[in-house]
């Protein structure tokens, strides 16, 4: 059986080494192969980016070579896919080469879309690679004081970004002595804070005891930067002097151009079959699925467990042994030194309770144990 | 003046408000747009972001698990 990954993040990786450690004996007979292809030979700590914008890491931390992190007996290759074939259990990748497989994983993930808003790139800071995060650094750097507007759009990698940034900038500002210069204002497309009602109905008060301001039903349309005015959708307009934008994000482009619709390819939310006819044989970790939940790297690793458990449950006994129930957990850095966190899954909401500095020191040392969680150990 | 199905059922906060806002941009003034919605928290959500855009909010009803949310584009 010929079991090919594609996407080297968080999802395909766990997928690999679990499924690797499960089917150790399988591998070494040659009854299975398990083919990883990747865009990239290195892998980033994606949830580093927050920090680096924030002056609290280094871009070189994020990194490894994605190769040290996969258990022997995965191949590996650095080859992006340009096409998926269903129908005849085919990709087509840059190098020009055809794979062909027996059960596919797609574990491409998604991408921050700056430019689906008019001026959105051009004015707005932004966190979500190494490059703008760097950039978004050196700009909070040379602020002195004037209005910071953090405005978000949905949906986005990592749900809890847009009140991580906030909180963090408030305690950024506030370290650099500025904070009474500085007025800190947040837009949400919806009606609340957060999506998530209950992290909402946390968050919002924590705003207000912080004295950041905030607008819901915000939906950005523009940014006219020569006024330095960001425009809603609703109708309604903020000024900045720093605009923060966590944008709406797409699946990636192979998977648009593979029919569907902004990249998001339906997924059976129990099994994490690919819907529709081809479906069968083919498995969604991540980002990449349609599913109504949190595009994180927690649910990509809760995902990825069972796809891989799963797949060797079928190579081993031919039938499946569970269904994904939906669970996500994502820390929530309150600030530079206070977290909390938000457990919850596709039938019971999050309940945050107020952050502490253990869950802070936590969320830390998981800074560091990520490498442990890509290897499949954790 | 014409009605414009938005069907987001399986789609949960906040993806019908969003599919309603894009079908928006497409509509014309008077024209009518049902969302068809599996999430209960779009009969509070997309009334409200009517209400803030000055889009006229004509009703809400549910038939069989599926919120009907009926709304006329006002300018």
């Amino acid at each position: 059986m010929k079991i090919l990954i594609v996407g080297g993040g968080m999802g395909g990786t766990i997928v690999a080494n679990n499924l690797a450690r499960r089917l150790h004996g399988e591998l070494k007979s040659g009854k299975v192969r398990i083919i990883m292809l990747s865009a990239s030979d290195r892998h980033m700590y994606q949830p580093g980016l927050l920090y680096v914008a924030v002056g609290r890491m280094t871009p070189d931390e994020l990194y490894r070579d994605q190769a040290s992190l996969l258990e022997p007996g995965i191949e590996f290759q650095v080859d992006p896919v340009t096409e998926f074939h269903f129908a005849r259990n085919q990709v087509s990748a840059q190098s020009g080469k055809t794979y062909d497989y027996d059960v596919l994983v797609i574990a491409t993930g998604s991408r921050a879309m700056m430019g689906s808003i008019p001026g959105l790139a051009e004015n707005a800071e932004t966190f979500y690679t190494e490059e703008s995060a760097v950039k978004m650094f050196k700009a909070l750097r040379n602020f002195e004081g004037g209005r910071v507007v953090v405005t978000v759009g949905v949906p986005h990698k990592c749900p809890m970004a847009p009140l991580e940034i906030t909180f963090m900038l408030n305690d950024y500002f506030k370290d650099r002595g500025i904070r009474d210069k500085v007025q800190l204002h947040y837009t949400y497309p919806i009606g609340r804070v957060h999506s998530l009602e209950n992290v909402a109905k946390w968050a919002a008060p924590e705003f207000d005891r912080m004295g950041i301001t905030y607008e819901t039903l915000f939906n950005m349309k523009e940014v006219d930067g020569a006024n330095k005015v960001l425009k809603s959708e609703e109708g309604s307009e903020t000024k900045y002097d720093l605009l923060i934008a966590i944008p709406a994000h797409k699946g990636m482009e192979v998977v648009e151009k593979a029919g569907f619709q902004n990249g998001w390819v339906p997924t059976n939310r129990a099994t994490l079959h690919m819907e529709g006819e081809h479906g069968k044989n083919v498995l969604v970790v991540g980002d990449t699925t349609n599913l109504p939940i949190s595009k994180a790297g927690s649910t990509a690793h809760f995902e990825a467990e069972v796809i891989a458990e799963n797949l060797a449950a079928v190579v081993k006994m031919g039938a499946p042994v569970r269904d994904y129930d939906g669970k996500v957990f994502c820390f929530i850095q309150a600030g530079k030194e206070r977290a909390t966190y938000a457990m919850f899954n596709y039938t019971t909401p999050p309940s945050p309770q107020p952050p502490t500095r253990a869950v802070h020191w936590f969320k830390t040392a998981y800074n560091k144990l990520y490498w442990t969680s890509a290897r499949g150990l954790l | 003046m014409a009605r414009k199905i938005i069907d987001a059922k399986g789609s949960f906060c906040p993806g019908p408000l969003m599919e309603l806002i894009a079908g928006m941009k497409a509509a014309q003034v008077g024209d009518e747009l049902e969302v068809l919605s599996t999430d209960k928290g779009s009969a509070n959500d997309i009334p409200e972001w009517v209400k803030k855009v000055g889009h006229e909010f004509i009703e809400t009803r549910e038939e069989g698990g599926v919120w009907h949310v009926l709304v006329r584009k006002a300018k």
